[in-house]
């Protein structure tokens, strides 16, 4: 079972006390785009093979909003931050690199 | 290729079985094709067999990274049913239903379809007005499909607990000649055809990266060599967004985990299929007598063929109250596949960005049933362009705003 530590209550929470939300850091786009750029906002979505930032929320426990990145081919966490943030901390970007020295957050599918 | 028949087991058996040839060659590539297919799981090979078969394309490639049929395609629960809400869905998946009829005739290659009846279980009031609203639908669409009432549903399938108390029996969408066939056998009936026809099945032969010029596919770089084509297919499934990347597109897709289990086998006890999807479960009793449960999807993406263990045990615990008598059952085995969902639950048939590439991914969690009527059209629109079928289901319909919103009338909770 997936266990990621909530950032704001500190509880490493299993799967079943999470919701998952989805891709994270997503542009949200608004008045003035034009049709790609909407499509993308809400279609569009990150789908690598291997390193995924997510979006998560502690739903049975302080219910708040987090981030996490996680491999999506072996499961491993890399860590968790939460979610007030553009781009994920330097601390998580040094995790992931340690095991993808090839990752960066800008080559990230999501990074658009 | 030597024909099945029961002269032709007659004959092996005089000769103590020498005479049995290969189903399908497995010959090493070649430099060119006029179309590679990227995925020889049923879809696939479905695709290649009516390129030969409706359009005279033979000189084409399948290529797989695992083994023939190894996906979603041996993974799934194997049901087949047509009865969808929005007419674009009623058409690809009565025209794949209605291939399955015949479909062990056409490929000398016993698929085993069992049109033994699909019951989906109406057990809120909500899903009682949707699935009489789905019938009616199906009326206009020429689907035959009835909604039945709890006592009819008890009469069909009399293990069944229709009281509750949580989840009561309220009535079910009947459709008599939905049924199950044999997974591997679609894949195999398929892969022989398309051998006999000429075509490379080409396994255990990844693709690293699909080589363009000029908005063009070109050809792709695989771990068995540079192969070269004039069109290219991309019919992967979960690995959808992996190869759309390659090709150096994007997909509204995401790859997440869908689980299946079976029990030990019993002996005959139901001879329908039944989808209870309020409790995100559906079962059928297998020729060897295992009951085939298969669940609800994960949350969250994952490319690792397994999923979370909660899930299953949600799904038995809902179906145990249904079906009381599974409570005494053991579990033999439980296994995963990746399914590539898309934001209406429909599927994406068609062009991409790169003028003679292809894609054929979104099935989600119910590829099965639409196998030969995926491949019917897809062969169609590789070969010409265009298909009636696959118009709906393009790329652009989610820039558009036309989505087939199957999400609330698709087969489970996805």
């Amino acid at each position: 079972m997936l266990i990621l530590e909530c950032p704001y209550c500190g509880i490493h929470a299993e799967e079943t006390e999470l919701h998952a939300g989805g891709q994270a850091h997503i542009k949200r786009e608004t008045v003035g785009a034009d049709d790609a750029a909407f499509e993308a906002y809400l279609f569009t979505r990150a789908n690598p093979r291997g390193v995924h930032l997510e979006r998560w929320r502690h739903v049975n426990g302080c219910g708040k909003w987090f981030h996490a990145a996680r491999s999506t081919t072996t499961l491993e966490v890399f860590g968790t931050y939460p979610a007030q943030t553009l781009t994920p901390p330097d601390d998580i970007r040094a995790a992931i690199t340690a095991k993808h020295p090839d990752w960066s957050f800008e080559g990230w599918q999501g990074a658009t | 290729m030597k024909r099945y028949s029961a002269f032709a087991i007659a004959r092996e058996a005089v000769r103590f079985h020498s005479g049995w040839e290969r189903a399908w060659r497995s010959p090493t590539p070649k430099k060119k094709y006029k179309v590679i297919i990227v995925g020889a799981g049923g879809h696939g090979l479905a695709t290649a067999y009516y390129l030969g078969k409706n359009h005279g394309i033979t000189d084409v490639a399948i290529i797989e990274k695992g083994w023939l049929g190894g996906g979603n395609t041996g993974r799934n629960t194997t049901i087949i049913r047509s009865n969808y809400l929005q007419d674009p869905s009623a058409a690809i998946y009565e025209k794949a239903r209605s291939l399955y009829e015949t479909m062990s005739q056409d490929l000398n290659y016993n698929v085993m379809f069992s049109p033994r009846g699909v019951l989906m279980l109406a057990q809120t009031h909500h899903e009682v007005r949707g699935y009489q609203r789905t019938a009616y639908a199906n009326a206009l669409q020429g689907v035959k499909t009835e909604f039945i009432g709890p006592e009819r549903v008890k009469e069909i399938c009399p293990i069944m607990n229709i009281d509750g108390p949580r989840y009561p029996v309220l009535g079910g969408l009947f459709q008599a000649r939905g049924g199950t066939a044999r997974h591997d056998a679609v894949a195999w009936g398929y892969a022989r055809a398309c051998s006999d026809m000429g075509m490379d099945i080409i396994q255990q032969c990844e693709v690293t990266d699909v080589k363009r010029a000029g908005g063009q596919v070109t050809g792709v770089s695989t771990t068995k060599g540079d192969i070269d084509c004039e069109k290219l297919c991309i019919v992967v499934a979960g690995n959808s967004g992996h190869v759309a990347g390659l090709a150096g597109f994007r997909l509204p897709i995401e790859s997440v985990a869908l689980q299946a289990l079976v029990s030990e086998p019993i002996k005959p006890c139901m001879d329908i299929v039944v989808m209870a999807n309020t409790v995100h479960g559906y079962l059928s009793q297998s020729d060897k007598g295992e009951m085939v449960i298969g669940g609800g999807t994960d949350g969250y993406n994952n490319y690792t063929q397994r999923g979370s263990f909660q899930h299953v045990e949600e799904t038995v615990r809902a179906l145990v109250e249904t079906f009381p008598m599974l409570s005494r059952l053991k579990m033999l085995r439980q296994w995963g596949g990746i399914v590539d969902v898309t934001g209406d639950r429909s599927p994406i048939l068609s062009k991409t960005p790169l003028g003679n590439c292809f894609i054929n991914c979104g099935w989600g969690t119910g590829g099965f049933k639409a196998i030969p009527g995926s491949g019917w059209a897809m062969a169609e629109l590789v070969a010409k362009g265009h298909s009636p079928l696959t118009a709906e289901f393009g790329l652009d319909r989610f820039k558009e705003g036309r989505f087939i919103d199957e999400s609330v009338a698709a087969g489970v909770a996805h």
